[in-house]
């Protein structure tokens, strides 16, 4: 593939150059929808990482690291999860289902709880998808995205129903003191008093390290990462697809219903509707943007992060709809991923074309 | 159950299968030829966007900007949502064909960047939150009544079927059905038919052949961008809604992808699929929530049922579907 290619290029140039594409062609559109593109960056920009934003940035970097890396690990194993939107959903339900459960007497034992219910749920949802693929080959692409519609369907039933709090509004009754996590304003009063952002910004990176020990460190690991270079070759190596794809779905499942730790345990403090608001799906740009890689992902969450916190300043000061990040994710995920050889190709040509010169 | 009310509920399977069937029928081009298309969806949303923003335009007073026509509006809608919707299955196309990048990715982009782009643009152009205005008379497609509709009308069993069943449906309707046997013709009864077979199986052949894959792949992608465009158009133009809404297709487009696979790829069963498809669709929507005595189903499930039902399907209990051998892999000339 990457024949006379540096590794530097491969990681970090490519990734850059096809970023810079997608921002530029973002640029466009806002031009389009008759905006002032430099006034929008600087909007974002400032917006997302001031004092008050920063919050708001780190709250929706840790959703993304969390949906990236479910995405990224089941990159490796040739697996498109694209159900995260789901999954996160459903572990919203896990986290309220063990926290309603008893009283809590402190953070630190709700807090493991709680992630021990969004990783079970949030992994139960993607079990059948990744079942029905190991066995019966049913296309894992359209089925996850299928339980996402169940799943929403679920805990719309749910909130009104079984889970529902006294009243008319959907939504659980709220969780009790003991389970509320510290946010990092308490941790570093130097945050934002109403900033979102809580201990479980750290969660996510301790997830991204054990990732990225799983992936590369582990038998497991490789397994996974053989699977997901040639299928053929794994079996005969007496890999099990069936393991591999359970096992990594699971995983992948478990990292996307961590998010529910960050929503409902540590900003709504009970289960809402639409606790997601599209993560998931950012995820798979964050994959993408970060070659799979957790370091790649963190950093491409923070990204995104900003462009989460900023979209949002951009409605509010410039009147362009939130959806602009939508349309930025999409050329991000166009651009990094489908559209890549368009700039990996003459990029190759121009280091051969070095190479000889050197030479 | 009476008898008119399963007309009714047949009546309303035909309108919502329309869209599924003209979507099923794209991507059916598609993957024959061995490109996925994950981006039905978003070719449709977009379709869908660009078919009422059209229509709304075409027939606001001139004073007001727009175009002042008074008949065809819908038709300009139409001829808008098809132009649209051939502009993202190039950008499919190029992704796929000729930079030979991953399929997947390319349609999940596609998705998103129409249903970001739709609501951006609408709300830009009409400010109202998205949708574009409400439409009326010839800016949308109304029913047409077939002859004698109303003088076999009531004539027992199959007065109420011609007139309540087959007759009165809007025009994209009946071209949807018509685009089935076209179809089947096109793909196995002409050259171009064999060829965009050949390419899904075994595009190295056809290349052998001293024929293009190329070429025939970006024809699939065009016919595919074609029928999208005409799924969104009813969705706006010919169903109730009567203009855009944020988010219209609800998945239709993954739907339509699930009957393909139900339907092995083969035109005519992917009629049978996307009716059922309709069919349940059109139950659910009639019977909100079902009282079985003893516990009563909630309509959250009935709004499900879709798809869950299509998750039944994929997991194949319909027997093997076998896709094209080439589905999915870019082709790369040997040199």
């Amino acid at each position: 593939m990457n024949k006379g290619l540096p590794k530097w290029a491969d990681v970090v140039l490519i990734p850059l150059l096809s970023l810079l594409l997608a921002f530029l062609v973002s640029g466009l559109v806002v031009m389009f929808i008759g905006k002032d593109p430099i006034q929008a960056v600087q909007v974002m920009v400032s917006g997302a990482l001031g004092k008050f934003g920063i919050g708001y940035t780190l709250y929706y970097t840790t959703n993304f690291i969390f949906t990236g890396l479910a995405v990224a690990i089941a990159f490796h194993a040739r697996m498109f999860n694209i159900g995260g939107e789901g999954q996160a959903g459903i572990g919203g339900v896990g986290v309220a289902a063990v926290l309603l459960s008893v009283a809590w007497p402190h953070w630190t034992i709700a807090i493991v709880a709680a992630s021990l219910g969004a990783m079970a749920f949030g992994a139960a949802w993607a079990a059948i998808p990744a079942y029905l693929q190991a066995k019966r080959g049913s296309h894992i692409v359209i089925t996850t995205i299928m339980f996402n519609w169940i799943g929403s369907a679920l805990i719309v039933y749910l909130l009104v129903g079984p889970m529902q709090a006294p009243g008319m509004v959907p939504e659980t009754v709220g969780f009790s003191a003991g389970a509320a996590i510290p946010t990092l304003h308490d941790i570093f009063p130097a945050f934002d008093k109403h900033a979102p952002a809580n201990v479980s910004l750290f969660l996510a990176l301790i997830a991204a390290f054990a990732v990225w020990v799983l992936v590369w460190k582990t038998r497991l690991g490789y397994e996974i990462r053989a699977f997901g270079h040639s299928e053929k070759a794994a079996v005969y190596a007496g890999i099990s697809p069936l393991k591999i794809i359970m096992v990594v779905m699971l995983i992948s499942g478990g990292l996307a219903g961590m998010m529910a730790v960050n929503t409902v345990q540590g900003e709504a403090e009970r289960l809402i509707l639409d606790t997601v608001q599209g993560a998931g799906f950012v995820g798979i740009a964050v994959a993408l943007m970060g070659r799979s890689h957790p370091v790649g992902v963190v950093l491409a969450a923070f990204l995104f992060g900003i462009l989460y916190q900023g979209g949002g300043e951009l409605s509010f000061e410039m009147g362009i709809p939130r959806e602009m990040i939508v349309v930025i994710q999409a050329l991000v995920i166009m651009f990094v991923g489908s559209l890549e050889n368009m700039v990996r190709i003459p990029v190759e040509r121009l280091f051969v074309r070095f190479d000889k010169g050197a030479a | 159950m009476e008898f008119s009310t399963i007309i009714q509920i047949l009546d309303s399977a035909v309108r919502l299968s329309t869209p599924l069937l003209l979507a099923c029928l794209a991507g059916l081009y598609s993957e024959r030829s061995g490109i996925f298309d994950i981006g039905l969806e978003g070719k449709m949303l977009a379709g869908a966007f660009a078919a009422g923003a059209m229509s709304a335009y075409a027939g606001m007073p001139v004073t007001e900007g727009g175009l002042g026509m008074t008949w065809g509006m819908a038709w300009m809608g139409v001829l808008a949502a098809v132009a649209v919707s051939i502009v993202l299955a190039m950008i499919h196309g190029f992704a796929s064909i000729t930079l030979r990048g991953n399929q997947l990715i390319s349609g999940v982009a596609i998705n998103f960047f129409a249903a970001g782009s739709t609501v951006l643009i609408g709300q830009h152009w009409f400010r109202s939150g998205g949708q574009t205005p409400p439409l009326s008379g010839a800016q949308r497609f109304g029913p047409i009544n077939l002859p004698f509709a109303d003088a076999v009308k009531d004539v027992p069993f199959l007065g109420p079927i011609y007139e309540g069943l087959i007759s009165g449906h809007n025009i994209l309707v009946y071209i949807a059905i018509a685009t089935v046997p076209l179809t089947s013709w096109l793909l196995f009864r002409t050259r171009f038919g064999l060829r965009l077979r050949a390419v899904g199986e075994n595009p190295g052949a056809v290349d052998t052949a001293g024929i293009s894959v190329v070429r025939q792949r970006y024809a699939a992608v065009l016919i595919a961008g074609i029928l999208c465009g005409l799924a969104g158009a009813y969705l706006s133009l010919g169903t109730s809604a009567a203009g855009f809404v944020k988010d219209m297709s609800a998945g239709k487009g993954f739907i339509a992808l699930a009957a393909l696979i139900f339907a092995k790829w083969r035109p005519r069963a992917a009629l049978g699929a996307c009716l059922l498809f309709g069919l349940l669709e059109a139950i659910g929507n009639r019977y909100q929530s079902i009282d079985l005595g003893a516990f009563v189903v909630p309509v959250q499930f009935m709004q499900a049922l879709p798809y869950i039902l299509t998750v039944v399907i994929l997991a194949g209990f319909i027997g093997k579907a076998i896709p094209p051998a080439a589905g999915g892999e870019p082709y790369v000339k040997e040199r």
